[in-house]
């Protein structure tokens, strides 16, 4: 199930949006294949029918009412900010269509 | 570019839209922040919808409420058990880097919307109908066009962000030929009658409280597969919609018939130059590794509360509009155009006013179409309100001004000067009643105009409207023209029998 | 009067009722011996003097007045660097949060300032949770104070080491994997994981949301339930939180200090014993069993075979969730902005990228990339989706055991403290350490660990599990055990810990 091979190593990278250095994608790929032949052993057990759980909790349900809660201050919001101008957040420019 | 009819002669259109519709709660999907439109920049905004590190999402009761009743004016299935899940994808106005939707299990599915197309029904089904939140908002800076390309950088406002949406997406529509345009705007127009009807949202695609992308592919004729498909965002209008189809009929056309493939992308329309350009390549490379959202436990909304929620929708468009024909009398043209025309929602909120139905419909698929038409909006998007329509047909219908008048009550209003009353008012466009003053100015047309009056003594009364428009010009408009006659007629001698 | 920062908290919480001391003399006493013993322990990545006096000087206030805000009004608290906390940098051991003050408090921060604890300040912990001997923090590791040369555990080691190096009564800690247990295990401590949803996670900066839950890490059993009554309960603003009253773990905590645990049948997981676990560690834990017989309980010996794949369906779930709530550190809004070099004017993307790359360590993007990986089209059923399976498979065990059983006990790790260094270079050796914490995780079922005794010197904890929303069990059983282990050993096992070098304090 799983040959990880660098270059899916570089393509996980550009989905994660992390610059990894060839160094990096080096080391990373063996470890990453190691681990996941580990993981490998779950490809054996059987799992027909077996429904999955994605919460522990049975809740369902949790709705909150439709009533305005005091928030941030815009200063709180941006505190934090690397840059801002205009009360808003400044980001370099963005590729691609919006 | 193909001619869009030796397009359809060739190939068979097939359609998908996708319209997000906005809802009107008063807080986000997932936090307590004011949904409100407008506010100081990030003012709107707690650690859930900035997406701060910690944070945790807690989901609007009323939204969900919305969302059903949405999916059952669709005709859906209500899902017994749903859940939300996350959208991973990256970009600056989304703060988490995800967006939390729902994907594979949406609160409503399989239903249907019938659609009045020019007097004939046109089923189109519904995939599914699902609950996600809205971005923030950047505003480009530098650059020539305020758009994307050339900025130097962006500015972001997440008041936006966390908004409740839900997201109807049709199947593909099939069989519509040459009237796909046509179906694709009919389409949304009535799904935003239905969705202000319901009233979860102002649903105005110019404040962009109801969004449409248009998905569009052409097959061989005859053929059952589907072709590649492009999507065309930035569609703002029920006009666009329509011309964006024709547009992209006739560029799919026109590639295939080279010879070439359709390439799978996002394309962007262009209002003022009636064309799409390419956006980014709407590819596979763009996986947006959905899984379950774990923060927020699964929708199970019980059959009995589905059932009250039934018990509060609107009555089912197609008997509604047969139901209004019948009482406004109107004739399936006149229906037909009138639903058209996009203005079902204006007539019977005009009639509700007051007016009487043929009033009503003249009034705005004559005068304010016309007026549509040529400021390029449509006509919810106009500046006057059902209520002033009929207003204004009351001032004429009490004799206060005439149509010719009225049409100048019309400019006023539009031009926002206030109320018809008070338009009238300002503008001295009242009727004048008085008998002295019309009739000096009848004395003045006759002596005038002799040989006319000569004429008219002799018994050729039809000769009467050469004087009645000198009178009606001297009055400036202001007079009733059948009273008019009627004094020249007495002046002269020759009164009706 | 006796060192006050070798007292438990309730002895503290008793000596301020007493009046024979005041809590800004407590919050000072530990605020010394933090600044006596931190620099070779390094527990801490943020301490708050001026904060936690003032808040100590309050509580003395309210006393004076006769009011109380909790029952541990005025006993300062360590919390671990992953809570937000207004007015404390939150780094959660990143370099990609350096600095970062959050605008909001955690709502079980804002319990414990409701309650009038004095907060001393934040605990070193591996970067972003994800680790099991904190040497993955970007500030440095901690070092056990056993032994210095020592992990103290992890990703929980900063708290741990607080409370075992007296450095501080009581801690919060945060478990996803056994993040509080495992160290409160190699640290002579205790440690407790609520049933999942028990205690609110909003200002949790997430890990694996499905599997996070925030516990007390103490010196004593009834310390740990004191603080869980405080901060438990259901949270509106967290909807995994449970709508119930928390379980009278008190209670139970001082029942079962009574030693008697008659009626009691208590579940010895085969699979989670003998091979892979150190031989001193086995030998502890089966002494313990055999005192709880002592006890008046029944053990029985219970299968959950679905067990040996916990670890794997673990780590698939944990990086995936992680890798999706991770992916908010973008340099847009908070935290750190890195440039990529040599690039004029760079985009969004780029700074993005390079931020990422400089702000994160290497446990993080490997996690990052793994669970990118099991979420990605084509893989998801076979990774994610499968490990969610097994899941249900492992909750299966859990409930079939729980039919015979009230209680189910294990050692809380395979083994004892290991040098630093020792297991940096073998990713997969290190998550062997939380074999035996996981499962509670991935089912939700509460579990405590109490030291058991010393292997070659070093501390071995002993896990006791059980069923969701029994959480008052293993505060019984917890208590029972370290009642009759401290009644053995004439005090408590950190007693036995070594004097820690200390640097002089100028007044």
């Amino acid at each position: 199930m799983s040959d990880i091979t660098r270059d899916e190593v570089a393509h996980l990278a550009d989905l994660a949006r992390i610059d990894l250095s060839e160094a990096e994608i080096d080391k990373l790929a063996p470890q990453l294949a190691v681990i996941l032949e580990a993981i490998d052993s779950i490809a054996d057990v059987a799992t027909d029918d077996i429904p999955p759980t994605s919460h522990a909790v049975p809740l369902t349900n949790v709705f909150r009412e439709d009533v305005v809660r005091p928030g941030l201050t815009a200063e709180q919001a941006l505190a934090g900010a690397p840059a801002t101008e205009d009360q808003r957040f400044l980001v370099p420019r963005i590729l691609g269509e919006d | 570019m193909m001619d869009f009819d030796e397009a359809l002669e060739q190939f068979d259109p097939a359609l998908g839209l996708e319209v997000h519709v906005e809802l009107n709660t008063a807080t986000k999907m997932f936090c307590g922040c004011p949904a409100a439109f407008g506010g100081e920049p990030n003012t709107h905004v707690c650690p859930t919808c900035l997406g701060l590190p910690g944070s945790m999402p807690v989901v609007n009761g009323k939204a969900v409420e919305s969302a059903i009743r949405i999916g059952l004016a669709l005709n859906c299935s209500i899902a017994e058990w749903c859940r939300f899940a996350r959208k991973n994808y990256f970009y600056p106005d989304m703060p988490k880097n995800f967006q939390t939707s729902q994907y594979d299990e949406p609160i409503a599915f399989d239903g249907y919307l019938d659609v009045d197309v020019e007097g004939e029904t046109f089923r189109v089904e519904i995939e599914r109908a699902h609950m996600e939140e809205d971005t923030g908002k950047s505003t480009h800076v530098g650059g020539t066009t305020g758009r994307i390309h050339g900025a130097e950088y962006s500015l972001v406002d997440y008041n936006r962000a966390g908004i409740p949406l839900i997201e109807i997406v049709t199947r593909p529509i099939v069989g519509a030929g040459v009237k796909a345009p046509l179906v694709a705007r009919a389409y949304v127009q009535q799904l935003r009658d239905l969705i202000l009807a319901l009233g979860v949202s102002e649903a105005r695609m110019d404040q962009g409280n109801l969004r449409a992308d248009v998905n569009l592919s052409l097959a061989p004729k005859g053929s059952d597969r589907l072709g590649t498909r492009s999507e065309t965002k930035n569609v703002n209008s029920f006009r666009s919609v329509e011309r964006a189809v024709r547009y992209e009929i006739s560029r799919h056309a026109a590639i295939l018939a080279a010879g070439d493939a359709v390439v799978q992308e996002t394309r962007h329309w262009h209002e003022d130059t009636g064309i799409t350009t390419s956006g980014r390549e709407k590819s596979d490379a763009e996986d947006y590794r959905y899984f379950p959202e774990p923060d927020l436990v699964p929708v199970a909304p019980s059959a009995q509360w589905v059932e009250e929620l039934r018990g509060t929708l609107p009555e089912n468009p197609t008997a509604k509009r047969a139901r209004l024909q019948a009482e406004w009398g109107f004739s399936d043209l006149e229906m037909r155009d009138t639903v058209g025309a996009g203005a079902l929602g204006l007539v019977e909120e005009t009639i509700a006013a007051g007016a009487a139905p043929q009033a009503a419909r003249k009034w705005w698929l004559s005068e304010l179409a016309r007026r549509a038409n040529e400021e390029g909006v449509e006509l919810s998007d106009l500046a006057i309100t059902p209520a002033q329509v009929a207003r204004i047909q009351a001032l004429v219908d009490e004799g206060k001004v005439n149509d010719k008048l009225a049409r100048q009550v019309f400019d006023g209003v539009l031009a926002g000067e206030g109320e018809p009353d008070a338009v009238v008012e300002a503008r001295g466009l009242a009727i004048v009643s008085d008998d002295g003053a019309l009739s000096a100015a009848v004395d003045d047309a006759i002596a005038a105009n002799p040989d006319v009056a000569e004429k008219i003594r002799g018994g050729k009364v039809a000769a009467a409207g050469a004087l009645i428009g000198a009178v009606m010009k001297q009055m400036r408009g202001q007079a009733d023209a059948g009273r008019v006659r009627e004094l020249i007629l007495e002046k002269l001698g020759a009164g009706e029998g | 009067m006796s060192d006050l920062t070798r007292r438990s908290a309730a002895e503290l919480a008793a000596a301020l009722a007493d009046g024979e001391t005041s809590s800004v003399e407590l919050t000072r006493a530990h605020l010394d011996r933090i600044a006596a013993v931190d620099g070779a322990v390094h527990a801490y990545l943020h301490v708050d003097a001026e904060g936690a006096l003032a808040a100590a000087r309050e509580s003395d206030e309210r006393r004076a007045r006769g009011e109380s805000a909790s029952r541990l009004d005025g006993v300062p608290i360590a919390v671990k660097d992953v809570l937000t906390t207004v007015g404390m940098p939150t780094t959660c051991g990143s370099r990609i949060l350096e600095g970062w003050v959050p605008p909001y408090d955690a709502t079980v921060v804002a319990r414990l300032r409701a309650g009038g604890l004095p907060l001393l300040g934040k605990t070193n912990m591996d970067e972003f949770a994800m680790g099991s001997s904190t040497e993955h923090s970007a500030y440095g590791p901690t070092h056990n104070p056993w032994d210095l040369e020592r992990i103290p555990g992890g990703s929980g080691g900063g708290s741990a080491a607080a409370v075992s190096a007296f450095a501080a009564p009581l801690a919060l800690g945060t478990d996803t994997g056994g993040s509080i247990r495992q160290p409160a295990a190699v640290t002579g401590s205790v440690g407790v994981k609520p049933t999942y949803g028990g205690i609110s996670r909003y200002g949790l900066v997430a890990m694996a949301n499905s599997l996070d839950q925030v516990g007390p890490v103490t010196r004593t059993v009834l310390d740990a339930a004191l603080l869980h009554e405080l901060i438990g309960g259901h949270d509106p603003l967290d909807s995994t939180s449970i709508d119930q009253p928390v379980p009278d773990v008190v209670g139970a905590a001082e029942q079962g200090a009574t030693g008697d645990l008659r009626g009691l049948r208590v579940g010895v997981v085969k699979e989670l014993t003998g091979e892979g676990y150190q031989a001193g560690v086995q030998q502890r834990f089966d002494e313990t069993v055999a005192l709880l017989v002592e006890a008046g309980a029944e053990v029985v010996e219970v299968s959950c075979p679905h067990f040996v794949h916990a670890l794997a369906a673990y780590y698939l779930i944990m990086p995936s969730e992680a890798s999706s709530n991770l992916a908010r550190f973008d340099a847009m809004r908070y935290g750190l902005r890195v440039e990529p070099e040599g690039v004029e004017a760079p985009s969004a993307e780029e700074v993005m990228r390079a931020t990422r790359d400089a702000g994160f360590g290497d446990e993080v993007k490997r996690r990052i990339i793994l669970g990118t990986y099991a979420l990605s089209s084509g893989y998801y059923d076979a990774y994610y989706g499968r490990a969610q399976q097994i899941r249900t498979l492992i909750s299966r065990d859990f409930a079939a055991a729980f039919e015979q059983a009230d209680v189910l006990v294990s050692p809380t790790a395979p083994t004892t403290a290991f040098k630093l260094g020792e297991k940096l270079d073998d990713p997969l050796a290190m998550y062997l350490n939380d074999l035996a914490t996981i499962p509670a995780n991935l089912a939700g079922v509460p579990g405590i660990s109490v030291p058991a005794g010393l292997a070659d010197g070093l501390p071995v904890g002993f896990q006791v599990l059980a069923p969701a929303l029994a959480d008052d069990r293993v505060y019984r059983v917890g208590a029972a055990v370290e009642t009759a282990l401290t009644g053995r050993w004439g005090g408590p096992l950190l007693d036995q810990a070594p004097a820690l070098p200390t640097t002089e304090v100028a007044r």
